[in-house]
C-alpha cells in the first residue's frame, strides 16, 4: 500500500513519508496564510484576495452559517485549522510524486476526529453544566414509555457512533480514493504487459477509466474536508443549543 | 498477477489492518496540528479580522461622512432659497418704494410746470395790457398831434395853441369811443 518512502528508514515504526507530509501542510497552510494575512491592507493585492476568500468561506459559509450567534468566532480558529488541514493533505493524493493521502493512514483521522469529540463535549459541558448528558441523550417531547428505547439509541448514536464515523468516513474515502487510483495503475501495468496485442489495447480503456477516478478523487478530497469540518461546526453549534434541541 | 497480489499483501506485514493506527503517526498528526492551531489562533485570525474590522469600520466611516456631507449641503440649499426669497421680497419692496417715489415726483414736477406756466401767462398777460396802455397813452398824444398838424395845415395856424388843441382832440376821441362803444353793445 505505501508508495515508495522518501526515506530508506520510512517503515512501520520510522520517520515515514506519511509524517513528513503532516508536518509540510502545516509549513504551507502557515506560509501561505501568514503572508497573505500580513499586509493588512484595506484593498487586497491578489494574495490578501485569496487569503481572504480561503479564510471568509470558513469563517462565513461554515461556522457563521452554522453555530451562528455572537460567539461563533470562538470556533473559527478550530474550523479553519481543520479546514486547511485535511484539504492540504488530502490533496496530497492528487499531486504526482507526493501521490498520498494523509489520512489514508487512519491515525491521523483518528487524532482529528478525537480532538472534535473532546471539544464538543467539553462546549456542552460548560454551557450547560452536568445536565448536558441529559440534554443530549433525552429528547423533549417523547413519550415516557418509548424512552428505555430512544435513550440507548440516542446514547450509542452521539457519544460512540459519532465519533467513529467521523473519522473513519475521511479514512474510508481517502483510503478507496487511493486504492482505486493504484489499482487502476497495476491493472496498467498488468495488462501492457500481456502478449496478446489486442489484450494490450484494452489498457487504454482502464487508462480512461483510472484518469475519470482520479478527478472523482480530487472532487471527493476538497469534498471530505468540507464534510469533515461542517460536521464539526454542527457537533459544536448542537453542544452549544442542547437545550433548545 | 498473483505476485503482483501477493507483494501487495506482504508489504503491510503483521500491521495489514488498515483500522490499526500507527502511534508515531497520530503524534505527528497530533503535534502538526496544534502547531497549525497555535500559528493560527496567535496569528491568522487576528490579522484577517483586524483587516476585517479596519474595512468595516472604513466603509461605515465613508458612509457616516457622505451622510453629513449631505446634510450640510441641504442646509446650504435650504439657506440660500431662503436668503434668495428674501432677496425678492426687498426687491419687490424697493421697486414699489420707487414707483412711488416716482409718481410723487411726476406730480410734484407737473404742478410745478402748471404753476410756472400760470405765473409766464399772467406776465405776459400784465406785459401785454400795460403795453398796449403805453401805445393806447403814445398813440394817442402822437395822432392828436398828426390830427392837429394836419387841421392846422388845412384850417390855417390858429390851432397851433397846445390847449385849444388838445381839448379839441379829446373831444373828437371821447365821441369816438362812445361811438365804438355804441357799437359794441
Amino acid at each position: 500500500m505505501h508508495l515508495p518512502a522518501i526515506l530508506p528508514w520510512g517503515a512501520a515504526d520510522g520517520f515515514s513519508k506519511q509524517m513528513l507530509l503532516v508536518l509540510l501542510s502545516v509549513v504551507i497552510i502557515a506560509t501561505f496564510f501568514v503572508l497573505a494575512a500580513r499586509k493588512q491592507q484595506l484593498v487586497p493585492g491578489k494574495l490578501q484576495f485569496a487569503g481572504e476568500m480561503a479564510y471568509g468561506f470558513v469563517r462565513n459559509s461554515i461556522a457563521k452559517d452554522i453555530i451562528g450567534g455572537k460567539d461563533f468566532m470562538k470556533y473559527v480558529p478550530l474550523l479553519f485549522s481543520l479546514f486547511f488541514f485535511i484539504l492540504v493533505n488530502n490533496i496530497y493524493g492528487a499531486i504526482p510524486l507526493f501521490q498520498l493521502p494523509t489520512f489514508s493512514h487512519v491515525g491521523g483521522a483518528y487524532v482529528l476526529a478525537g480532538i472534535v469529540y473532546v471539544t464538543w463535549i467539553a462546549i456542552g459541558i460548560k454551557k450547560n453544566g452536568i445536565r448536558y448528558f441529559k440534554l443530549a441523550t433525552v429528547p423533549s417531547g417523547v413519550p415516557f414509555y418509548i424512552l428505555p428505547i430512544v435513550v440507548p439509541i440516542e446514547i450509542i448514536s452521539n457519544f460512540v457512533v459519532r465519533p467513529v464515523t467521523h473519522s473513519l468516513r475521511l479514512f474510508a474515502t481517502m483510503l478507496a480514493g487511493h486504492l482505486i487510483v493504484m489499482i487502476a495503475g497495476y491493472g496498467i501495468e498488468f495488462l501492457v504487459m500481456q502478449e496478446n496485442i489486442l489484450l494490450q489495447g484494452t489498457s487504454v480503456l482502464v487508462l480512461a477509466g483510472a484518469i475519470a477516478m482520479y478527478m472523482l478523487e480530487a472532487l471527493i478530497m476538497v469534498l471530505q474536508a468540507y464534510v469533515f469540518t461542517l460536521l464539526t461546526a454542527i457537533y459544536i453549534e448542537g453542544a452549544l443549543h442542547a437545550d433548545s434541541h | 498477477m498473483n505476485q503482483l497480489i501477493i507483494s501487495a499483501a506482504t508489504e503491510g506485514g503483521a500491521a495489514a489492518n488498515p483500522l490499526v493506527p500507527n502511534l508515531w503517526e497520530m503524534f505527528v498528526v497530533l503535534v502538526g496540528f496544534a502547531l497549525l492551531m497555535f500559528i493560527v489562533v496567535k496569528f491568522v485570525v487576528p490579522m484577517f479580522e483586524k483587516t476585517f474590522a479596519e474595512r468595516a469600520e472604513a466603509i461605515e466611516g465613508g458612509i457616516a461622512k457622505a451622510e453629513k456631507a449631505q446634510a450640510e449641503a441641504s442646509a446650504a440649499l435650504e439657506e440660500y432659497k431662503q436668503q434668495l426669497t428674501d432677496a425678492r421680497a426687498e426687491a419687490n419692496r424697493i421697486r414699489e418704494e420707487a414707483r412711488a417715489e416716482g409718481a410723487q415726483i411726476l406730480a410734484d414736477l407737473k404742478e410745478k410746470a402748471a404753476a410756472e406756466s400760470a405765473r409766464i401767462t399772467a406776465q405776459a398777460h400784465t406785459q401785454i395790457e400795460s403795453e398796449r396802455q403805453a401805445a393806447v397813452v403814445a398813440l394817442r398824444s402822437e395822432v392828436g398831434t398828426l390830427a392837429t398838424t394836419l387841421a392846422g395845415r388845412i384850417v390855417g395856424e390858429a390851432l397851433d395853441d397846445d390847449q385849444r388843441a388838445a381839448r379839441v382832440v379829446d373831444r373828437f376821441l371821447a365821441e369816438l369811443e362812445s361811438q365804438n362803444a355804441g357799437a359794441a353793445k
